[in-house]
């Protein structure tokens, strides 16, 4: 897969122009080559989900009844900075800045410094199970509304803490949580049967889709799954192609 | 008289029916004991299942969903095995908990040492902002535990089988004088103090008990030592040493010496009884006496 094939963002849209404008937006941080290739694996599934799914904005970003998006893999977080600023969440001046001293954006995000990011990350394995916590306290408080997504990647899913949690949501029927997977190949030892089988194992709802296609993730991130969370496993090309 | 452990499932099961905002996160241990509380809300009693990791981790999704997440289990599982998880899940995301230890340094020996966590209080030692309290009597974990609550910020109660005969007006910051006297200090934490007043019965020094060791009481400890060169002993029912460096710190500008008793670091790699690992790390009466009187000896040729 290559880049040529991000053309059809959404219905009838002029995708191109979103995605040239994220791409420019991704240009103004640099010297972060090593997680390039990361960064990018997830733009279309960020695009598709800070666009069309997620019920929040830089207006509601404190709301108890916003949508929550969890990025514990916060390798390669230009293309969620670059979604952040698309949205109004963060300013596009201080994208450049990624990665400085006196600049709010690491090369892993700091919920504290960045309006918008709902997690400090880096460590691989805290987000799904801070998701289940978030996804336990909306519903012991009675916000029926607010969904929980997380993205992890699918080495990431190499961290048994992201097993614990997997195992415990299905049968907890934690129908707001739902986890949308990266898979660009990179885990050491793969994950033979597929990574969505795992979850179904666990009582989840899942599916497999073209990571580039922003058509068959909106689709696979807006069916309904009632009484079970939900798995959305994307996949991109893969890391050392 | 009930254990700190059975107080605090009696004490924590109230709570939930008084405080909306209270969630109680279980790994299978004490679950028993909560089956009314969870009854009661069973959506504010969560039980993950034999799952540490993921423990601490909904403890903090649900501090960043508003609500006061109390976590417990053995200290070495809530502490030692997801010791990432702590530090990450609580403090980097800027967020508060009860964590609620049982099992402490020695209380289960037959157990072996899987269950034993002296070190817990020196881990956390290397984070910011978690106030530790170690009660020395179930009245003292109940009180503690009801400050803990309604707040918002990082907190470890550390729970134990050992306890003092009386509980004490502790109010979850200050030493509390115990004993007056001129030739030295000596701090008891939490359930050490019985054993600590017996050792340095007839000794002319002043003993103060500490149940909330961070932040510590330097303040007390400065009291205490009045102006001239200062003797310090502090009895610790954990890891030696741990608050050594606490007690440097609040005279750092007057002459003094420490000395810190608590839990041997090597591995006894022995089952029995509390008394018999009591005993052999030198914190029983006699144990303590004797290395309290050696060192405050030494003091007096100086």
């Amino acid at each position: 897969m290559t880049s040529t094939r991000l053309t059809t963002i959404r219905d009838g849209a002029p995708g191109r122009r979103e995605l040239d404008r994220l791409t420019a937006l991704m240009a103004l941080m640099t010297g972060d080559e090593k997680h390039g290739p990361a960064a990018t694996s997830t733009l279309d599934a960020l695009w598709v989900l800070y666009d069309r799914v997620l019920r929040v904005s830089p207006e509601t970003a404190a709301s108890p009844e916003r949508d929550r998006f969890l990025l514990p893999k916060g390798h390669g977080p230009m293309a969620y900075y670059a979604v952040l600023a698309a949205k109004g969440f963060i300013d596009e001046e201080v994208l450049a800045g990624f990665g400085a001293y006196d600049s709010p954006l690491g090369h892993h995000p700091d919920r504290v410094l960045v309006p918008g990011v709902e997690i400090g990350s880096g460590s691989l394995g805290h987000g799904l199970p801070l998701a289940v916590g978030t996804a336990l306290g909306l519903r012991a408080q009675g916000l029926d509304t607010p969904r929980v997504w997380v993205l992890i990647g699918d080495a990431e899913l190499d961290e048994g803490s992201n097993h614990e949690a997997m195992a415990f949501a299905g049968p907890a029927g934690l129908d707001r949580l739902h986890t949308l997977v990266i898979d660009n190949g990179s885990a050491t030892h793969g994950w033979p049967g597929g990574i969505a089988s795992r979850f179904e194992a666990a009582g989840w709802s899942a599916a497999t889709v073209d990571g580039r296609d922003q058509q068959a993730l909106h689709s696979a991130f807006t069916a309904p799954h009632p009484g079970r969370p939900r798995a959305v496993v994307a996949r991109v090309e893969p890391k050392n192609a | 008289m009930d254990t700190m452990r059975e107080r605090f499932i009696s004490s924590t099961t109230r709570l939930l029916d008084e405080d909306p905002r209270l969630a109680l996160v279980l790994a299978d241990i004490s679950a028993d004991g909560f089956r009314p509380a969870a009854r009661a809300h069973p959506s504010r009693v969560i039980n993950v299942g034999i799952r540490e990791q993921l423990m601490i981790g909904v403890g903090g999704g649900l501090a960043l969903t508003g609500l006061r997440p109390v976590v417990h289990t053995f200290a070495s599982f809530l502490v030692e095995r997801p010791f990432e998880q702590v530090k990450l899940d609580f403090g980097h995301q800027g967020v508060g908990g009860v964590l609620v230890s049982a099992g402490a340094s020695y209380d289960w020996p037959a157990g072996g040492f899987t269950h034993m966590a002296p070190g817990d209080v020196a881990l956390l030692d290397t984070l910011d902002g978690w106030t530790v309290h170690v009660p020395g009597h179930p009245d003292e974990a109940e009180a503690l535990l009801r400050r803990a609550t309604p707040g918002d910020d990082r907190v470890y109660v550390r729970l134990s089988l050992q306890s003092n005969e009386h509980g004490r007006p502790v109010d979850g910051a200050r030493f509390l004088p115990a004993r007056e006297g001129r030739d030295g200090v000596v701090v008891a934490v939490g359930p050490m103090l019985d054993h600590v007043l017996a050792a340095t019965e007839g000794m002319d020094v002043t003993v103060l008990y500490a149940t909330t060791v961070r932040p510590f009481d330097a303040s007390a400890v400065r009291r205490a030592i009045g102006h001239g060169p200062a003797d310090v002993v502090i009895v610790e029912p954990y890891l030696a040493g741990t608050s050594t460096a606490a007690v440097n710190e609040a005279l750092a500008d007057v002459p003094h010496r420490v000395l810190g008793l608590g839990v041997a670091r090597r591995e006894l790699r022995r089952y029995g009884r509390m008394e018999e690992h009591l005993a052999a790390h030198g914190l029983d009466p006699a144990g303590l006496r004797d290395r309290i009187a050696r060192f405050l000896g030494a003091g007096v040729s100086r």
